[in-house]
């Protein structure tokens, strides 16, 4: 048994996550007679090995780390806000709706008014989940749950029976927006191979700043952090919960409709009908976890699924391998990353005080804060 | 079209589309009636519909007419294995419930496809050729009225599953193993003073939900899509969770709240061939089961029907 310090073992963690993850792909691989080592290398030399690809892993990541951080500052304080994906959807359509309403607009007031827009319609999305919680202790998983499914036939509807015929091409595509509500930066894409990356993840490096200062140097923070920590105590401290839970599932649901408003302004310029839920709030999701809800811990976690997804795309052409081997990776990273006690098994910390640091520090983590929450609000599902 | 044929038509699709959602329900019953919350059905169902179809596919020839019953049997023991992830991590490592189950989800629609294009080497699976119909029970279909509503050309694995729902609401609470399983979910702790073995029937709760999870999915790929892609199964699993919190955890409820879902599902499918219900927009239809659920989580506070230690670790000290 290895003996580590506290801080190298909270790296440690994600790192042997991520490489037994990368195992499991490995051993998927070869039971079909894949070969794991031709496919990883040609993930990564086409997500990192010429510009283009570089440009289209930073598009890539870009909703990743909106929504990773809506997740990470619910987690944060004892929310599991599993509705990212109809939130960021909520962002999409209506940022989308708003620059193909108002064509004629110029850019100063329209770009900031479709952004707005796309974080308010997630805030409110997510609003519905935190207000059920405060009001009546109504468990957020499964109504975040609900709600993922309420918004992706609502958008359908909207889309479809609501929405003005002339903004659209068919039933199940938007128009492409012009120029004066976009997020493409002409000068950016030539620079990076003609790919997709946007204005974006200039937002995005801004958001993880903003998400950085306003856990730790402000107040409201502060209390978000204690609420998700202690909500008993926070309570007793004069905080208010039913406050803490509107406002973090506010802020929650804004930063997973900044994911969907830089989809749809950054990369896809329209929206289409979609099928599914989101990826990007499933992917923000991992990215929270595997970051440890850190702002750097999200911004490098956001990059590595990216160059995985990016890549994956290059090791289908190259290798031949099928492109779902990516996302069984990602999931296989979340497993590990979920089990984490069973890696810190491995590992010894040096002295009994930092035992019981890490027992505490792995409370405040995303995962048994969720339970905490649970067992103190006595909301179960 | 008279009252009957109209009934009769509304029964036989509602029963199709319940099928899959009452066995997918009662195993998440199970499941967290023995303390583990378990939101990974949908990728459970997932993995059953896979398997379901690939074995159909395989064995049709050899099978016959029994194929798509042993497919169930099959989805069930593969839906049982991918449980016994949720299983281990929650159980003996510790893990959080709902990451746990995400896992499931995540990892259960890439895993399907890439082995069908690792097995047939395209995205999705030929529609299979030995699919559930509809059946007529012999004798009971020629009652007056109620026999062509009920009985004529309905669905068997419908049938199997009301059944099979009043079985496990028997067992779970007339029985030893059943008062043993909810007294897991309800308080561990003074479970095992008494003796129980919790471990042992927190396995058995989550191993149950994954193989009824399994033939659900196995039902929903056999009586409905008829192949398998990463479109077969989209939500499901969250409107069986649904259906069993709707039936505050109780398999009898569970079923009821099925067939009630699987009458949204069905009108909004069959919806335009019924005299009032065309008139209604489909989004109304589609979207009516998780805001139901969301009222009745909201009606019963949310807290007071669940297992009152459902999601929390047990960890037995030494």
């Amino acid at each position: 048994m290895l003996k580590v310090t506290l801080k190298t073992k909270k790296i440690l963690v994600p790192i042997i996550s991520i490489l037994a993850g990368f195992l499991v792909g490995a051993i998927i691989m070869l039971v079909w007679s894949y070969n794991p080592f031709q496919a990883y290398v040609s993930m990564f030399s086409s997500a990192l090995g010429n510009m283009n690809g570089i440009g289209e892993t930073i598009r890539e990541a870009t909703p990743l780390i909106f929504t990773a951080i809506g997740f990470a500052i619910a987690s944060t304080a004892g929310f599991f806000n599993i509705g990212l994906p109809g939130q960021a959807q909520a962002g999409w359509l209506s940022s989308i709706w708003v620059v193909l309403a108002n064509p004629n607009m110029p850019k100063v007031f329209l770009l900031p008014l479709a952004v707005i827009t796309g974080i308010i319609a997630g805030a409110l999305v997510a609003g519905v989940a935190g207000w059920l919680r405060a009001q009546f202790g109504t468990n957020e998983v499964i109504t975040t749950i609900m709600i993922n499914y309420i918004v992706l036939y609502s958008c359908q509807y909207l889309m479809q029976q609501v929405m003005s015929a002339k903004l659209r091409i068919d039933t199940d595509t938007t128009k492409t927006i012009t120029a004066n509500g976009s997020l493409k930066i002409n000068w950016l894409s030539s620079m990076f191979g003609d790919s997709r990356i946007n204005a974006g993840i200039f937002i995005a490096l801004v958001a993880v700043f903003l998400y950085w200062y306003l856990m730790r140097k402000t107040t409201t923070g502060f209390e978000i952090r204690s609420v998700g920590t202690n909500a008993a105590a926070s309570r007793y401290a004069g905080m208010s919960a039913k406050k803490n839970i509107m406002l973090s599932m506010l802020l929650s649901g804004g930063f997973a409709g900044l994911g969907g408003v830089v989809q749809g302004l950054g990369t896809y310029q329209n929206y289409f009908t979609q099928t599914t839920s989101l990826d990007i709030g499933w992917d923000g999701l991992s990215v929270a976890l595997l970051g440890g809800g850190t702002a750097v811990g999200i911004l490098l976690a956001s990059l590595l699924f990216s160059i995985l997804k990016i890549g994956g795309l290059g090791m289908q052409t190259i290798a031949g391998i099928p492109y779902e081997i990516v996302s069984i990776v990602i999931a296989a990273i979340i497993f590990f990353v979920a089990i984490q006690y069973v890696i810190g098994l491995l590992f010894k910390t040096k002295k009994v005080q930092a035992i019981q640091k890490v027992t505490k520090s792995a409370d405040t983590d995303s995962d048994s804060a969720v339970a905490d929450s649970t067992k103190t609000q006595g909301g179960q599902n | 079209m008279n009252l009957v044929t109209i009934l009769a038509l509304i029964v036989s699709s509602t029963f199709v589309y319940s099928a899959p959602l009452i066995f997918t329900a009662l195993g998440g019953v199970y499941s967290e009636n023995s303390g583990i919350t378990n939101i990974g059905l949908e990728g459970i169902m997932t993995i059953g519909a896979f398997s379901a179809i690939v074995f159909n596919l395989t064995f049709a020839s050899a099978f016959g007419k029994a194929t798509p019953w042993l497919g169930l049997i099959v989805g069930g023991i593969v839906g049982l294995l991918f449980s016994l992830l949720h299983a281990v991590a929650t159980i003996n490592f510790h893990a959080d419930h709902i990451i746990s189950g995400t896992v499931l989800n995540l990892m259960a629609p890439p895993l399907g496809v890439f082995l069908v294009k690792a097995i047939y080497d395209k995205g999705q699976t030929e529609n299979i050729t030995q699919s559930f119909g509809y059946f007529s029970f012999p004798g009971l279909a020629d009652i007056p009225v109620i026999g062509p509503i009920f009985f004529q050309n309905t669905s068997a694995p419908a049938w199997l599953a009301i059944v099979l729902s009043v079985v496990l609401w028997w067992i779970l609470y007339k029985t030893r193993f059943g008062l043993r399983l909810r007294s897991c979910g309800e308080n561990p702790q003074a479970a095992d003073t008494l003796g129980i073995n919790v471990y042992g029937m927190r396995y058995a709760g989550v191993l149950i939900s994954g193989f009824l999870g399994g033939v659900g999915g196995a039902v929903f790929a056999e009586a409905i899509s008829g192949n398998f892609s990463v479109s077969t199964i989209v939500g499901q699993g969250f409107i069986a969770l649904a259906a069993m919190i709707f039936g505050k955890w109780n398999p009898l409820g569970a079923m009821m709240a099925s067939l009630f879902f699987g009458f949204a599902q069905s009108i909004s499918i069959i919806g335009n061939q019924l005299p009032f219900f065309s008139h209604i927009p489909v989004v109304y239809m589609q979207i009516a089961p998780y805001v139901i659920t969301i009222i009745v989580l909201v009606l019963f506070f949310g807290k007071s029907v669940a297992p009152a230690a459902d999601g929390q670790n047990y960890i037995k000290s030494k």
